[in-house]
């Protein structure tokens, strides 16, 4: 209330001006008043929006039909298990794909972002591969991968399924997450270089040390939202014959012709997501935080 | 535990059951069971005088669009199903107007702008609950495909199948199969369509596919020459029959069955059969 009453004091000052004064409530009642009314105003008008949507959807003459169609209690209980065991495998290959993803998409990166004309090649070879894996669209390139390899028949090339699902995703995402990295090492102020260098760092310890600790930063909330993107992207490898969550769901409906299994596959995937989601706010919401507190 | 019924139960089990068939195909003949024709004029259709017909894209022999240059031609009315459609119209005086319709969207719940759905959709009484079938109007047996070096070539069982990758189709009575009567050790793969099934196939990554015995007698002379049929399976329950996919409650199913009848009375179906889908030479059965 003391910061309340000052600014009261203030406003006093500038009324005193006019020959009308308002009268007084004061500033900080107002707003509470304003509070109660605006989150009043915020139910009923959720009310009205969610509850109109739901009346409108139980009114529609299908809907006891889709209801058994997509929310059916005993789908969902017949269908959940082998959904939930795709899932895992879903999880899998979200793991290992996390773990070989930041690697790759570093090193490209990093050769993109080489000075000299010596590393030319390299330069070239990561802008080939950018360009070339950013430009496929990733369904395209799983079955090229999927099936066009081993169809190759070479000798000591797998021709696991797996295999090539999981290595188109880490091709793909690679080729995005080395430009998100080089966006970040592209943000670094120049003279942050010039000044590693001028120090007597070489080119690799001045990358190491002084460039990408801070690139990285930069970029954490961008990375962060491709993993969220690429734990979904994990179900395009189904194409390949592979039984994961969507998989699973697709083969009961079209046993049953009953939709339940999608909204089971979706509550899982959502189950990963929203916290995924949820985390990657956090997380970029204090490291802003940590840095206006920096600066002052 | 339950006990077992002495043999005078079950023999009483089998009269009563024999009965109850008896009273039913009585009461079948006498009213003409699914066959109520009342409403079949004029003919519940979507636009007067058509029948608009919805199949997959693209289809393929020997269903739709056999001959050169014919690949997913439905207006040539070739194959068995194409033929079928255009006899069945003939029947009923309309002519035919094609749609294409994915597989999920055919099965979707709600109102369809197409008569009938027709891409092999067998009728299973799960899928009954949903949408409506016409009366079969093919049998299929299921097929074993392999290439000749395969361990799967030599298979004389169904348990010889057990621990080898045996791949099918989604949405396909095959797959049904493969999961509920081969049960393999692991699971089988599933793919999108039969196309992504033999390009998987052909990449060496499955021992064995099983597919409809039709469409295993076309991939084997065309797309996968080099693999063979290696037994027609043993037949299990009664998921086999193949019928048109009508929306919930279409009142056109009744007719469309009676012009069914007519062309499996007139010998028509067996045409089709004999034209497309029989071929020569025999192929050993798998023993249970």
């Amino acid at each position: 209330m003391d910061s309340g009453s000052d600014r009261v004091g203030a406003r006093e000052e500038e009324a005193g001006a006019d020959s009308v004064a308002p009268p007084r409530a004061g500033p900080s009642m107002f707003f509470r008043q304003e509070g109660a009314k605006a989150a009043s105003i915020a139910v009923v008008s959720s009310i009205v929006v969610f509850g109109g949507a739901i009346a409108l959807v139980a009114s529609s003459p299908n809907w006891p039909k889709v209801r058994d169609q997509f929310f059916n209690p005993e789908n969902f209980r017949e269908s959940a298990p082998k959904i939930i065991e795709g899932f895992w495998l879903n999880l899998e290959l979200f793991f290992y794909a996390m773990l070989i993803i930041p690697v790759v998409a570093l090193l490209v990166a990093i050769m993109r972002s080489l000075r000299g004309p010596a590393f030319f090649p390299l330069r070239f070879l990561a802008r080939l591969y950018t360009d070339v894996f950013r430009g496929i669209p990733l369904i395209l390139l799983i079955l090229l991968l999927g099936f066009g390899v081993p169809a190759l028949d070479l000798p000591g090339i797998p021709n696991s399924v797996t295999f090539w699902g999981l290595a188109a995703l880490t091709i793909s995402y690679s080729a995005y997450t080395a430009e998100i990295y080089r966006s970040g090492i592209d943000a670094v102020p120049e003279s942050q270089r010039s000044s590693a260098l001028a120090i007597g760092l070489t080119q690799w310890q001045s990358m190491r040390y002084a460039i990408l600790p801070q690139a990285v930063r930069n970029v954490v909330p961008a990375l962060m939202n491709t993993v969220v993107s690429l734990q979904k992207d994990v179900a395009l490898i189904s194409i390949l014959g592979i039984r994961e969550a969507v998989r699973n769901a697709q083969i009961y409906t079209a046993g049953t012709y009953n939709y339940t299994s999608y909204v089971v596959a979706t509550l899982l995937f959502l189950a990963i997501s929203i916290p995924l989601t949820r985390f990657v706010d956090w997380y970029t919401a204090r490291d802003r935080a940590q840095r206006s507190q920096g600066q002052m | 535990m339950r006990t077992r019924p002495t043999r005078q139960k079950r023999h009483a089990t089998l009269l009563a059951t024999l009965i109850a068939l008896a009273l039913f195909a009585a009461s079948c003949s006498s009213d003409g069971g699914d066959t109520d024709t009342a409403g079949c004029d004029p003919l519940p259709l979507k636009t007067e005088g058509v029948l608009t017909v919805a199949t997959g894209e693209p289809v393929y022999p020997p269903w739709m669009g056999v001959g050169d240059d014919n690949f997913d031609n439905l207006e040539a009315g070739t194959g068995y199903e194409g033929a079928l459609v255009y006899a069945l119209a003939d029947e009923m005086d309309l002519t035919v107007e094609w749609m294409r319709t994915g597989f999920d969207e055919a099965i979707a719940p709600g109102a369809k702008d197409w008569d009938f759905n027709i891409q092999q959709f067998s009728i299973t009484e799960d899928r009954e609950e949903v949408v409506d079938f016409s009366d079969g109007y093919y049998s299929v047996d299921m097929a074993l495909v392999a290439y000749p070096d395969n361990e799967a070539a030599s298979a004389t069982s169904l348990d010889d199948l057990k621990s080898l990758r045996i791949g099918a189709a989604l949405g396909t009575t095959a797959l049904t199969y493969v999961d509920d009567v081969i049960q393999p050790d692991n699971d089988a793969p599933v793919y999108d369509d039969n196309a992504a099934l033999l390009a998987s196939f052909d990449a060496g990554q499955l021992d064995a596919i099983v597919v409809d015995l039709p469409t295993a007698y076309y991939n084997t002379a065309v797309s996968i020459p080099d693999a063979v049929i290696v037994a027609v399976l043993p037949e299990a329950g009664d998921q086999q029959e193949l019928g048109m996919l009508f929306e919930d409650g279409s009142p056109l199913v009744a007719c469309v069955n009676t012009a069914l009848d007519t062309l499996r009375s007139n010998g028509s179906l067996d045409e089709f059969e004999e034209e497309y889908l029989q071929q020569g030479g025999s192929i050993p059965t798998l023993s249970n």
